[in-house]
């Protein structure tokens, strides 16, 4: 029973970073219908900026609680800053010019782009391991004295943190989406991009929008994977903007709940599969899951059947 | 005599290679009802279109109260006093009515909303019982009431209407009609309709045009069309209702 709950917590943190990504990969496919491959990149990009930020104003462990935890916010709402300028460009420079081009050419542009920045990234940072030392530590035991060889279930601070701020972030999103005028326009935007021009909105600025906050979430997500797992390189985006796809594909892809439910999903399928099996084949796992999802939902748990598209 | 609200003045449209408009000539004046009728694939859709920017005139120019908009964003243009309820109706099916009202004035700074609403409600009542409905699942005509209604949510000088009696009951016909003369009767709201149904369209309005593949070939009053030989044998036939 401890066991379990150790993988359930695991799973949900680890669900969270990746429910986080895959909202960008949902949002920018339900909007122009693209998967932006370098999303994963925008990610590692976001880890990089955080590391480069807590580095520069010397966020250390030994700092008191309360300054470090207002640090870490600062540091947070900067590098989602930053990131999303990373996003905004890459989808102006490489996407919008391409846009009515013929149809494999996002495709290319976008594969182009997440190599890019690797390459990039690796060349301006190195390609070695960058470490961090661990900010957030302690956290909850139970029981808190456990009896000689009995499994006592880890629940840590930065866990909480992480799952905590995930939750408010969807749930901001979720209602910025359903209720503002700039939802509005977004949800426009997806259903019928010209009919959203012919109603006043800027169609171009909307789906800039799109890759903003998409990038911004990934950075979030990027410095939860920096504070979590203490070392990030240039090559973290390629698998956890995999397993982040995954994710959207897995909710239906275009749903903004779907991506969070299938972040949520490939976490604790991943959690439980190196918990119980082994951690060798958990990528195996969640693709293998996927797959199966995908042949009696061919539009994944919480997307919309293709032919209501038409 | 004051210049048009809207002046269309040699317009020529492609698609990749092919022509659909071949230097149309027209104008809309400030409180006129103008019908444009023409067989289907004459290029009356893409008219209206292009007057929105979408597709954008090769050449010619289109000005709107004395102003080229020919070059400008779609979403420019609708923000000057142009609405478009346009073929097809475009209803966002995943939206709710309140919803797509809403998307209506979004070019508005909202403060007359409830007023608007509550004026699309008495021209269609409908749409008040539906409006936490879901587009997509509205009825033809219903969805056609919805999208003259978040035209006129914008408040424009210049409403498009692109074939509102388009697979309509007759009876909703009716209905749609009246409002469209009451709101230019009694708001002095200009409107520029396309029509195939060619009875009802040039009963309407004040003036109509002719178009036949991407020219326009005949001009009059409404009404006095409608008593040509040559417009009664080409549109007509069976139409008369
Ligand atoms: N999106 C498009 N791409 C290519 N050709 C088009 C497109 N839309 C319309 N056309 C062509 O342009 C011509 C005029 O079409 P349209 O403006 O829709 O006519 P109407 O509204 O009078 O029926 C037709 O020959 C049609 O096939
Ligand atoms: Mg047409």
């Amino acid at each position: 029973m401890e066991y379990f709950l150790q993988q359930l917590i695991n799973g949900i943190t680890l669900g969270s970073i990746y429910g986080l990504i895959a909202i960008g990969y949902t949002m920018v496919y339900g909007i122009i219908g693209m998967i932006n491959f370098a999303h994963g990149d925008i990610f590692m990009v976001g880890s990089f900026i955080a590391l480069a930020l807590i580095l520069m104003l010397g966020v250390a462990a030994s700092a008191p609680m309360a300054i470090l935890l207002v640090a870490l916010l600062g540091v947070l709402a900067l590098s989602m800053a930053l990131t999303a300028v990373w996003g905004w460009a890459v989808e102006r420079l490489a996407y919008r010019p391409l846009r009515g081009s013929f149809r494999l050419a996002p495709l290319i542009t976008a594969i182009g782009m997440s190599l890019a920045l690797q390459n990039f990234v690796q060349i301006a940072q190195g390609a070695r391991n960058k470490p961090l030392e661990p900010l957030i530590s302690g956290g909850f035991s139970f029981p808190a004295n456990p009896a000689p060889g009995q499994f006592s279930v880890q629940l840590s601070y930065m866990q909480i943190g992480i799952v905590v701020t995930t939750v408010a972030l969807m749930v901001g999103f979720s209602l910025l989406i359903s209720r503002t005028a700039l939802g509005r326009a977004q949800r426009a935007c997806e259903q019928d991009r010209k009919m959203a021009s012919l109603l006043g909105v800027d169609v171009d600025k909307t789906i800039s929008v799109t890759f903003v906050t998409g990038a911004a979430l990934a950075a979030v997500a990027g410095m939860f994977f920096l504070l979590y797992y203490g070392v990030i390189d240039f090559f973290i985006g390629f698998v956890a903007g995999v397993k982040a796809f995954t994710a959207a594909v897995l909710g239906g892809i275009g749903s903004l709940p779907g991506a969070m439910l299938g972040g949520l999903l490939i976490g604790l399928i991943e959690a439980f599969w190196s918990g119980y099996f082994s951690s060798d084949y958990k990528d195996v796992a969640a693709f293998s899951i996927l797959v199966i999802v995908l042949i009696f939902m061919p539009s994944g748990l919480l997307g919309r059947p293709e032919i209501e598209k038409v | 005599m004051s210049a048009p609200l809207l002046a269309v003045d040699g317009v020529e449209t492609f698609y990749g290679k092919i022509q659909a408009l071949r230097g149309v000539e027209m104008e809309v004046r400030e409180g006129e009802i103008v019908s444009l009728i023409g067989a289907n694939g004459a290029g009356k859709s893409t008219l209206m279109m292009t007057i929105c920017g979408a597709p954008q005139a090769r050449n010619g120019r289109i000005i709107l109260e004395g102003r080229d908009i020919s070059r400008m964003p779609t979403h420019q243009i609708m923000r000057l006093g142009v609405a478009q309820s346009p073929e097809g109706r475009r209803i966002f099916p995943r939206m709710t009515v309140l919803e797509n009202l809403m998307m209506g004035a979004a070019v508005t700074d909202g403060a007359h909303f409830e007023d608007d609403l509550a004026r699309m409600f008495t021209l269609f009542p409908v749409l008040e019982r539906r409006q936490g409905q879901r587009g997509g699942t509205l009825s033809g005509g219903e969805q056609q009431m919805l999208a003259i209604s978040r035209a006129l949510m914008s408040r424009p000088r210049l409403l498009l209407l692109d074939e509102p009696s388009l697979g309509l009951a007759p009876l909703v016909v009716r209905q749609i009609f009246k409002v469209i003369k009451e709101l230019n009767e009694s708001q002095g709201l200009t409107v520029f309709l396309v029509e195939q149904n060619a009875f009802h369209a040039l009963r309407l309005a004040h003036r109509g045009y002719v178009m036949v593949n991407g020219v326009i070939t005949m001009t009059g009053a409404g009404k006095e069309l409608l008593a040509r030989e040559e417009v009664r044998a080409a549109y007509l036939e069976g139409g008369a209702h």
